[in-house]
């Protein structure tokens, strides 16, 4: 999350203070980005350096001095909406891995490897949707940030639904399959012979 | 008192080398006022889960008890009255007859158990109207949304004084925003004191519920924790 660009959003709507910047990115946010103070007046600091914003007054960023956006400022903002947002994954994503090296590790059943994190991601799940549950029915920031999450998580579980499917399907095909052929021993062939 | 009980469920379709078992060994108690999702794959045994609960089906071994009463213990005609009184259902297809406005259908069920066409009619128009669809109440199924169906839908599984809530993917093949309405309403009935059982396969629509059981080739394999409260969510740490 680009704390610097959603401050350049904030005072695109008009000149603000520090403070008020802050609360109103909580509000925005639905209250799930909690900021720290000191994270605002240093994002402030950086974006009046690069002559994104400027401020009324000389000095240091305190909670009497009022910032606005720049020419310049406003087009970085309306460029970065249009930016593509970096959606690779991480190169290396741990539930990945975990149930990769489940496969490996005798004794453990992946399959139940796959449910412990299943069922974790379902409870976080329930949490989100309680959050959105108790949201007031004028609400819309907060829910749009808890769908975001919401289908985060589902794409996890969908993950691990079709990782578990797959290996299903793996180990009833190698039940299927018989056993690789053995010589056939010596009485069978002269039990043959007889016929 | 559970609003139901499965206790050592089991279900076996077919005989010999064809022989199928759905459900094995399933114990699940449902309070009321609790809603409990059951998810798992196709095949995993949740909607014969969910017949039998509602004693559409009998199981093969196990007692199921509603409301206190065992369900083996009562006659055929008593547990279609226990049907038509105390269990609403909601299927994924809705259900709904063609030929009936969306009033009728709901005061169906009233009706066949002998309460009176008036009583029941207006028992129908208050069930549509707490989901928002009084002005619809004289409409045909076909001149109905998808998503006002499903509400119709509801609203005849909740008519009347039902105890339990039985729904087979009750947000079907509705869009996200329209499947957490549907979710909302189940739960809001829930928090009347139905208990409420919800199979799905979504992740989604079972994070709606208090409580969520993992079946699997028809055993339930495990289940959610009781859900901790939002604040845990919110409590982060500002640098991430």
């Amino acid at each position: 999350m680009s704390v610097r660009h959603a401050l350049l959003a904030l005072l695109s709507e008009g000149p603000n203070y520090g403070l008020q910047l802050r609360h109103e990115f909580e509000e925005r946010t639905g209250e799930v980005w909690p900021l720290n103070v000191g994270q605002v007046y240093t994002t402030l600091q950086r974006l009046e350096r690069d002559g994104l914003i400027e401020s009324d007054s000389e000095g240091d960023a305190g909670p009497q001095k009022s910032f606005r956006i720049t020419a310049d400022g406003a087009a970085e903002l309306e460029a970065w909406l249009r930016t593509p947002p970096d959606l690779n994954s991480p190169p290396r994503d741990e539930l990945v891995i975990k149930v990769l090296v489940a496969m490996r590790v005798p004794g453990v059943e992946v399959g139940e490897v796959i449910q412990a994190h299943r069922r974790h991601v379902v409870e976080l799940m329930q949490e989100w949707t309680k959050v959105k549950r108790n949201a007031g029915a004028d609400e819309l920031s907060l829910p749009l940030v808890v769908d975001a999450e919401l289908f985060r998580l589902d794409s996890v579980i969908r993950w691990l639904d079709a990782a578990d499917a797959r290996l299903r399907r793996v180990d009833t095909a190698a039940k299927r399959v018989p056993a690789p052929s053995r010589p056939e021993p010596r009485p069978a062939r002269a039990e043959e012979m007889n016929r | 008192m559970s609003a139901l009980q499965l206790t050592k469920v089991s279900k076996v379709y077919g005989s010999g080398a064809t022989q199928v078992s759905a459900l094995r060994s399933v114990d699940l108690t449902v309070e009321p006022g609790e809603l409990v999702a059951v998810m798992g794959p196709s095949g995993c045994g949740k909607s014969t889960l969910l017949t039998i609960a509602g004693s559409l089906e009998e199981p093969s071994g196990g007692e199921v008890t509603v409301g206190g009463l065992p369900l083996s213990r009562l006659s055929r005609r008593e547990r279609a009255a226990l049907r038509r009184r105390a269990i609403g259902y909601v299927f994924q297809d809705f259900n709904l007859l063609a030929g009936l406005t969306a009033a009728e259908n709901v005061s169906l069920p009233l009706e066949l158990d002998g309460v009176p066409v008036r009583r029941a009619r207006s028992a129908a128009l208050t069930a549509l109207d707490r989901l928002g669809l009084a002005e619809r109440a004289d409409r045909f199924p076909d001149e109905l949304s998808g998503g006002e169906r499903q509400r119709v839908a509801i609203a005849r599984a909740v008519v009347g004084e039902r105890h339990l809530l039985l729904a087979d993917e009750p947000s079907g093949a509705l869009d996200s925003v329209n499947g957490e309405a549907v979710m909302r309403l189940v739960r809001e009935t829930c928090q009347g004191g139905v208990a409420g059982v919800v199979v799905t396969h979504d992740a989604q629509l079972a994070s709606w519920a208090d409580r969520v059981v993992f079946l699997r080739d028809g055993r339930v394999v495990d289940q959610t924790a009781p859900a901790a409260g939002p604040e845990s969510l919110l409590d982060v740490d500002p640098a991430r």
